[in-house]
């Protein structure tokens, strides 16, 4: 490790790898600092991506694929059952795996490597950020850098130190927990949601295969939900009704920031991406293909600026990322508050109406059409998410 | 005076909590919470997030703080 970088990314998730990755093969020298002890572990992720957002990355590896899945079954709270093709291709990862191959990909570009280094403060000359401080194994050490990019997941403090507004409403966090069970009997191509007040209110609950007798079972409840029953207990009720006495192999916490992009993720010498950035997209809670796309875009940027000399260009990554994706996850969100309101005598009215319509014609579009003739509004927003 | 109780054997240190503080008071390690006293509101956010129950907000002491005043 060198004293000075171009750029020092700090957490090697998703994101992170990929703005390391993007930036090293530009050319510049690029360091990637991760506090935990393993890149990719622990996984607090129910690791469902769909195929064609991967593969603007990374060829699928069976390596790091537990689950192909061309279906979807949905749970209506009275437990109809509404099974319908998935118009893609989705894989469940396996995400130890898989973050470890990202940033391999950044260091097979040049990128420096340390683990168990923990950030806890920003280096400044005048108003620009231009490095990291560092504890790394109990010793406090610095490096400096052009450009500092946090991708610091959804605790993220280091835009904090920069100024950025970065913490989000605790109404629009969704607190999770999830297990990954084993000896249960799961179809290994399909993707189970459930929904309902009593099992996931404002949300779903998902059970995702890895194989057919494993899956990653778990729910987030939003702040609002949590101050009255946490995600634990009403992840442990389901458990007990559906799959009692289950092995359990995992059991982890963990935080989606089901919000739009925050105002601002650039400031003088510092970028944020991924969760730090709050680049879910706010309905699914789907994170790691939107973090790499943002990893993607301010990695380039960032080595743009450095290797053109002009250091206001890295401003120019919030526009891009509203243009090409932030857009979008402001549709996604409208429709969320839609959606996520339905009654539970809505939803099972909606199933109902839905096992009408016979299984070749039962499509997530043909699921859109069913709920609008139950609130037409949403037809404006559906467009957005599904077309632009 | 802190408000918030932390039972850290329960703590599975996912940040969820670090996420909403609006004062950036809690420091999270790979396996070490800690709320910062002097900035923490006692707002209670990070105790509605928490989806393992680690965090509680001391009644008791809220309330003899109170009588203090
Ligand atoms: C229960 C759950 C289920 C989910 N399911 C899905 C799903 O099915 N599909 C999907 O697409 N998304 C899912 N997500 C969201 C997805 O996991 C995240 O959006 C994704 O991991 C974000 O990637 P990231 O690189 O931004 O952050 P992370 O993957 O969180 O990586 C951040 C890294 O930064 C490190 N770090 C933090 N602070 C510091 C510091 N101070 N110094 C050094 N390093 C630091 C952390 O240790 C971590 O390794 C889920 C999330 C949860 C919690
Ligand atoms: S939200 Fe709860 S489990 Fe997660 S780090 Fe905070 S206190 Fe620990
Ligand atoms: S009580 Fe409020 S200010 Fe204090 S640590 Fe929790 S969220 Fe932060």
């Amino acid at each position: 490790m060198k004293d000075q970088y171009d750029i020092v990314v700090v957490g090697a998730g998703p994101a992170g790898s990929m703005a390391a990755r993007f930036a090293a093969e530009k050319g510049v020298s690029v360091l990637l600092l991760e506090k935990d002890r393993d890149v990719g572990y622990p996984v607090r992720c129910a690791e469902a991506v769909v195929s064609a957002g991967l593969e603007e990355f990374i060829s699928p590896d069976k390596k790091w694929i537990a689950s192909e899945i061309n279906k979807f079954s949905l749970f209506a709270p009275d437990n109809t059952e509404v099974v319908l093709e998935f118009p893609f291709t989705g894989f469940v990862l396996e995400r130890r795996i898989f973050d470890y191959e990202l940033a391999k990909q950044a260091a097979s570009f040049g990128t420096d490597v340390l683990t168990r280094a923990y950030v806890n403060g920003l280096l400044f000359d005048g108003n620009k950020v231009c490095g990291v401080k560092f504890e790394h194994r109990g010793e406090q050490k610095q490096v400096k850098a052009k450009v500092v990019i946090a991708a610091d997941g959804v605790e993220s403090r280091v835009g904090r130190w920069a100024g950025l507004k970065t913490h989000v409403d605790f109404r629009e966090m969704e607190s999770c927990a999830q297990v990954t069970i084993s000896n249960i009997n799961v179809k290994a191509d399909t993707c189970y949601f459930y929904f309902g007040k009593d099992v996931s209110p404002n949300g779903y609950l998902w059970v995702f295969p890895k194989g057919d007798s494993t899956a990653n079972v778990g729910l987030g409840v939003s702040g609002l939900v949590g101050k009255n029953r946490s995600a634990l207990s009403y992840l442990n009720e389901f458990l007990e009704t559906n799959f009692p006495g289950a092995p359990v192999l995992t059991s982890i916490a963990g935080g989606v920031p089901c919000s739009i992009t925050l105002e601002k993720i650039s400031a003088p010498g510092i970028m944020l991406v991924g969760d730090a950035a709050r680049q879910v997209n706010p309905i699914s809670g789907g994170g790691i293909i939107s973090g790499m796309r943002g990893g993607r875009i301010a990695g380039r940027i960032a080595a743009e600026s450095i290797l053109s000399n002009k250091p206001d260009h890295i401003f120019s990554y919030d526009k891009e990322w509203h243009e090409k994706v932030g857009k979008k996850h402001e549709a996604s969100n409208r429709l969320k508050e839609g959606v996520f309101n339905f009654s539970d005598e809505k939803l099972n009215n909606l199933a109902h109406s839905f096992l009408k319509v016979p299984m070749e014609k039962r499509t997530l579009g043909n699921l859109c059409r069913t709920a609008l003739i139950n609130q037409p509004s949403l037809l404006f927003d559906i467009a957005k998410v599904f077309f632009v | 005076m802190i408000l918030i109780e932390i039972l850290p054997d329960k703590c599975d240190f996912c940040g969820c909590c670090v996420g909403v503080c609006p004062e950036d008071a809690i420091e999270l390690k790979e396996a070490e919470i800690r709320i910062i006293e002097e900035l923490c509101t006692n707002c209670a956010k990070c105790v509605w997030c928490c989806p393992f129950e680690v965090l509680k907000f001391n009644k008791e002491a809220a309330s003899a703080k109170r009588e203090k005043i």
